[in-house]
């Protein structure tokens, strides 16, 4: 396990996990790409050579599409993601404060900064009446606040160790 | 036997919903669960009925700790009493919502007792022409934000003929496609996941009787990666549907075959325009296509393809059920039926109100809504997402339909109204605005692409007092070309937050800092 429960990035099996994906569905690329970045946490420069020789496209046209998506990465995940929604319901109830409380906190705490990576900015979670909405390891969080937001990551550290 | 409702909704989850069912089950108490009521401001709302499809009664904002103590009982503060009696639902009108939070939304059975399948019995009773006709004679239009009337799309793909994919040889399969756009981008808004997690199979229906009528024989829903439980939701509805022969071939022993697949999206707002979605959904980058030529003529893979939101597919199979004519005797002038809002953001009891159009923003706001969550005088209210404008306080007695709206400088979009308290600062809203733009634009175009970038700039230079006059009129040069130059919607109308916030908020972009030139 490299990180956060993926296996380690193996051109093999990922070329055994496109190849159903490449002979089946019209237009394979996106799909390609999503699902060599969920089973290994993110897509390596490999994976897009490997995709394109698949999907019988140019290199430039794998990473073209690679780019445009913010979800996909080239490197791989924090254990525990931490992403605070950026959008306007959430800045309505303190989403700005919340997010400079929380990038205060991880600049303080190098092993939470590890942990949960850089925040990317995330438009919308779809929990806009019960702002600031947050996602933590998968898990959507209403009303977050730091407080919240250090149990939940509590709770994904203690259920990761558990498993 | 008595049995307990709790909802296993994201948003009563993301309050404790899990650890609320754990733990009556851990009492031995027989748990179900359902979608949510809409009354957001309560989750986690629990319910007991004495029997499993006895009227309810409620406990609002329960939690675990308060369950392994004792079960909640009629003397708690928390009681709310007979739950449909609660003001907040009984005036409200539920089509699309009509067993949203009421059954438990991945039991067919359950479905079925509640008006499930009734509106695909009756269209494949019809011939698809007749359901399209019911389609149009209901007056619904497109609930993703153009409004566009349904049963004119339906009709133009209903004319084509099937077509192979685009660069296959004429000799290749034929198809037309259902595509739903479940890319509920749009700050403030999340009807689409909560029906999608509440009532799975009312999509299910909807497409189904869109592809009866159109002739289509493969569907897709294009669902942001945003929403990981509907998109587990859905997909475990698409297997149920299968097993049931709601999905498949000789769907309801008829002639009918259409399947349906769920895309996830990949993080990209802007997919939400139709023909980036179908970009999209082709494996390339969401760039905007130009039009003509129309998806519904030349749609995903080049075939002819319908393109709606949930919401409009939802709409469907009450239609259908209980008449196009019941249906259109809802709401107001052009914009007929009922509209699922969404209340959002410092709001006190935010959720889903689905009513006919026609209701006032204020009667949402307050009568609904109950004012802002902080407590302080409201400032602003952003109607119809991101690209919505911005109406202050005391214009909120605009009736909430597609041209009223347009009329008072807004749009309706997806329905999402979004509060802000006295605290917000408009010059940083419209910035906002233009930097979303910035991160969200395809870039195909140079309006939007480069516009936006610009924008930012220019509010910046307003904000710190650098010729002020004349940076103002480059902006509002700026939104102008963006309005005419855009090749979509994301251009088009970054235009109108920006612009709302500058015309009635002037004060904001007032530098604090004497100007100096």
């Amino acid at each position: 396990m490299s990180n956060a429960g993926y296996p380690q990035w193996h051109l093999d099996a990922a070329q055994t996990l496109i190849a159903p994906i490449v002979a089946s569905e019209p237009g394979p690329v996106l799909l390609c790409l999503q699902a060599v970045q969920s089973h290994f946490g993110y897509v390596p420069g490999e994976a897009v050579s490997l995709i394109a020789e698949a999907c019988n496209v140019s290199r430039a046209d794998v990473h073209g599409v690679f780019t445009f998506y913010a979800d996909l990465r080239d490197t791989p995940p924090p254990p525990i993601p931490v992403r605070l929604c950026a959008a306007e319901a959430c800045q309505a109830v303190g989403g700005r404060q919340l997010k400079a409380d929380w990038t205060a906190l991880c600049q303080s705490d190098t092993a939470l900064a590890a942990l949960t990576g850089t925040d990317e900015p995330i438009f919308c979670l779809g929990n806009c009446a019960l702002g600031p909405a947050a996602m933590v390891d998968g898990e959507l969080l209403g009303c977050a606040d730091i407080n919240r937001l250090q149990s939940a990551v509590a709770r994904a550290q203690a259920a990761g160790e558990g498993a | 036997m008595s049995v307990w409702f709790v909802p296993r909704d994201a948003a009563a989850r993301s309050m404790g919903a899990d650890a609320v069912a754990a733990a009556l089950e851990a009492r031995g108490e027989t748990v179900v669960r359902n979608g949510s009521r809409g009354m957001l401001w309560m989750e986690p709302l629990v319910e007991r009925a004495d029997e499993r499809h006895g009227p309810r009664v409620g406990w609002r904002n329960m939690t675990a700790d308060a369950i392994h103590l004792a079960l909640p009982n009629d003397q708690s503060e928390q009681y709310v009493g007979a739950v449909d009696e609660l003001d907040y639902l009984a005036r409200q009108n539920r089509w699309i919502y009509e067993r949203v939070g009421i059954t438990d939304p991945l039991d067919p059975d359950d479905y079925v007792a509640h008006g499930g399948l009734a509106g695909l019995k009756n269209a494949l009773a019809m011939s698809g022409d007749a359901v399209v006709q019911a389609v149009t004679d209901s007056g619904l239009r497109g609930r993703g934000g153009a409004g566009f009337p349904a049963g004119i799309k339906w009709r133009t793909v209903a004319d084509q003929t099937p077509q192979p994919h685009a660069g296959e040889s004429p000799s290749a399969d034929r198809h037309k496609y259902i595509c739903v756009n479940a890319d509920e981008g749009d700050s403030g808004t999340f009807a689409d996941r909560m029906l999608m997690e509440g009532d799975p199979f009312c999509l299910l229906e909807g497409m189904t009787i869109a592809a009866h009528a159109v002739g289509a024989d493969r569907g897709f829903v294009y669902l942001r990666s945003e929403y990981p439980d509907a998109v587990a939701t859905l997909q475990a509805a698409i297997w149920i549907a299968r097993e049931q022969g709601w999905l498949g071939d000789n769907i309801l022993d008829s002639d009918l075959c259409f399947d349906v697949e769920i895309r996830v999206g990949a993080g990209s707002y802007v997919c939400g325009e139709e023909t980036a979605m179908l970009e999209s959904l082709e494996g390339r980058r969401g760039m905007v296509r130009a039009k003509p030529p129309l998806p519904a003529i030349k749609g995903l893979f080049g075939t002819p393809t319908v393109i709606n939101n949930v919401l409009t597919i939802a709409s469907v199979p009450s239609i259908l059920a209980r008449g196009a004519e019941a249906y259109a005797a809802l709401g107001q002038n052009r914009s007929l039926g009922t509209q699922v809002f969404q209340l959002a953001g410092n709001i006190a009891q935010g959720g889903i109100v689905e009513t006919a159009f026609g209701i006032t923003a204020r009667e949402l706001v307050e009568d609904f809504g109950g004012g802002t969550r902080s407590g302080r005088p409201l400032r602003a209210v952003q109607i119809g997402g991101p690209l919505g404008a911005y109406l202050s306080a005391d214009k909120l007695d605009v009736a909430m339909e597609y041209e009223a709206l347009i009329a008072a400088g807004g749009m309706i979009g997806h329905g999402g109204v979004v509060l802000f308290d006295d605290t917000v600062n408009m010059a940083e809203q419209a910035r906002f605005a233009m930097d979303f733009c910035v991160e969200e634009s395809c870039g195909k175009c140079t309006p939007c692409r480069i516009g936006a970038v610009r924008g930012v700039e220019t509010i910046d230079k307003i904000r710190a007092g650098k010729d002020v006059t004349a940076n103002t009129e480059l902006l509002r040069d700026l939104c102008d070309v963006m309005t005419h130059g855009s090749l979509c919607a994301m251009g088009g109308l970054t235009p109108n937050p920006v612009l709302s916030a500058l015309n009635q908020f002037p004060e904001d972009f007032a530098s604090p800092v004497i100007a100096t030139g």
